[in-house]
């Protein structure tokens, strides 16, 4: 009844009034104080009483989770389609005896990679939960926390690149601000040494400014992280992505480009957290591409196989093992370099393609990467 | 005395969609804003309780979305949103009674309520991740994904809510 209505109307502002100063109050006292204090501690404690809970529900939740996103980005993004449809092909044969856990193996195994290459120790963990509110806030639950050695600040990545930096951290689980969040810099190496500063901005591209009027960049350059002082929050060496467009700026300005991260921020799932960064600088050693295999079809096992063992890369255990157990290649190279293979000696299948800035590992290689 | 089981259950409620949310839907990355299972249930319970009941719901279950990971705004930022949506629903709560359609469009409203609310507090707060645009382009998406789920929690919510309600006949 309107009645009931009116006669409540005054309580009901009084209330409602009460409720919203509350808030505007809360919101200036966990303003001022920056993330510490009492709201600080607060957020951990909410981090280490319900991670484990949405760890938990997250496991209960994975398949369909994994069944949604799949029907979700076939439908949404057309484009993909006929990509997919190519890959289909030649994945058919692996995907019906590689359920998630292989693909997940393979995560591990580039994350391996990384770690190899890049000197880094790190700490293994599932992302568990994504962000709400609205879509405008990038990051993510993994299961791991200050139990694991994890301290804020810390670089995440995984066997693509970098993830984004520690930000809350429980005793089990902690919150990663993912590299696509608008509040996300970072400082990156160009290839010729210059520096930039790489910004996120949620689902468009990243941005690119160099620092350097004198510096320039061009489409397809792969970019690392330059490393913060103490090697936090980001530690060097790190794969960021690579350039997709540059301006071309009048003699004294500075550059600005998009970056196209290598890292798919739509299927984060196994990630790594830098717990000991490398004494030197790994420089570009991480934009190699790991598996260079992965997007070549079986025609050209053989050129692909050549052509990875060529590569004048140092020790590189994934690249040499993985041609090597690939199907239907009989040709079996002798892998020259000392493999350890800690995992399924099996093909690792990754469906998304490996960017490969740079370097192109066969003609077929480009063709299923390139775009 | 029947307080305490309702208490309980919209305790239980609140924290059960925080939780799908956060490891469902957000994780699902579907284009615009992802759907939001929390402005539901407290959109429910505002046709239940009514404005004041729908104000405080929407406040505390703001609260805990605030504060559960792996939220990283400003606590009360969505309690403020939450609690606005919960009053504007709860003034349709007499209404709701017979009239199924009007609680779709009260779930409509909130949700463009909320996102309207959230991103103008992001321009209020000076939050870089927030602009008119996203905001914009993102609303029409909030509002199809929460009027489109709402079918199939919000009658649930609030039969399970009624259940609990100490006295029914209350006029």
């Amino acid at each position: 009844m309107p009645r009931a209505l009116v006669r409540d109307s005054r309580r009901t502002r009084v209330v409602l009034a009460l409720l919203v100063l509350t808030a505007f109050t809360l919101i200036t006292l966990d303003y001022r104080s920056r993330g510490g204090g009492f709201f600080g501690s607060l957020r951990r404690t909410a981090s280490s009483v319900f991670g484990p809970v949405e760890r938990g529900a997250a496991d209960v939740v994975r398949p369909v989770r994994h069944a949604v996103q799949a029907v979700g980005s076939i439908g949404s993004n057309h484009k993909k389609v006929t990509e997919l449809q190519r890959e289909v092909a030649s994945l058919q044969q692996q995907v019906r005896e590689a359920p998630f856990d292989k693909q997940q193996a393979a995560e591990l195994k580039q994350l391996l990679h990384v770690s190899a290459v890049g000197q880094f120790k790190m700490v293994f963990a599932q992302v568990i939960a994504v962000s709400p509110s609205y879509g405008f806030e990038w990051t993510a639950t993994i299961d791991a926390g200050t139990r694991d050695g994890l301290k804020e600040n810390m670089t995440v990545l995984n066997g693509d690149g970098l993830v984004g930096r520690l930000k809350v951290v429980g005793t089990s689980t902690s919150t990663v601000l993912l590299a696509i969040d608008p509040e996300f810099n970072v400082g990156v190496r160009l290839p010729n040494n210059q520096m930039g500063v790489v910004s996120g901005h949620g689902r468009a591209a990243m941005s690119l400014m160099l620092l350097d009027p004198t510096a320039r960049v061009k489409v397809g350059d792969g970019l690392v992280t330059q490393g913060s002082a103490d090697q936090t929050p980001f530690v060097w060496g790190v794969p960021v992505g690579s350039v997709t467009s540059a301006t071309s700026p009048l003699t004294g300005d500075v550059q600005n480009g998009e970056v196209k991260p290598f890292v798919d921020f739509t299927a984060l799932d196994l990630v790594g957290v830098v717990v000991e960064p490398p004494r030197t600088d790994p420089r570009g050693a991480l934009l190699e591409p790991p598996l260079p295999t992965i997007t070549v079809t079986t025609t050209a096992t053989a050129t692909a196989t050549a052509t990875v063992t060529q590569t004048p890369v140092q020790s590189f255990l994934p690249a040499t093992i993985s041609p090597t157990s690939r199907a239907s290649s009989p040709a079996k190279p002798s892998s020259s370099s000392t493999p350890k293979p800690t995992l399924t000696p099996k093909p690792s299948v990754t469906p998304t393609p490996t960017p490969t800035p740079g370097v192109t590992p066969s003609p077929t290689g480009t063709a299923a990467t390139g775009g | 005395m029947a307080e305490i089981p309702r208490v309980a259950l919209i305790v239980v409620l609140v924290l059960f969609a925080c939780i799908v949310d956060a490891v469902l839907f957000d994780p699902m990355n579907l284009p615009g804003s992802p759907p939001n299972l929390l402005l539901l249930v407290v959109a429910a319970l505002a046709l239940v309780l009514g404005p004041v009941g729908g104000a405080v719901v929407g406040f505390f279950a703001g609260l805990a979305a605030d504060i559960l990971p792996p939220a990283d705004h400003l606590i009360g930022r969505y309690a403020l949103v939450l609690c606005l949506a919960g009053y504007v629903v709860g003034l349709f709560h007499e209404e709701a009674r017979d009239s199924v359609l009007l609680g779709l469009v009260a779930v409509g409203a909130a949700a463009a309520v909320a996102t309207l609310l959230y991103g103008a507090l992001g321009g209020l707060l000076s939050d870089g991740r927030v602009d008119a645009h996203t905001v914009l382009s993102s609303l029409p998406f909030s509002i199809l994904y929460d009027v489109v789920l709402a079918p199939f929690v919000v009658p649930w919510v609030m039969a399970l809510a009624r259940r609990a309600e100490p006295q029914v006949t209350r006029k």
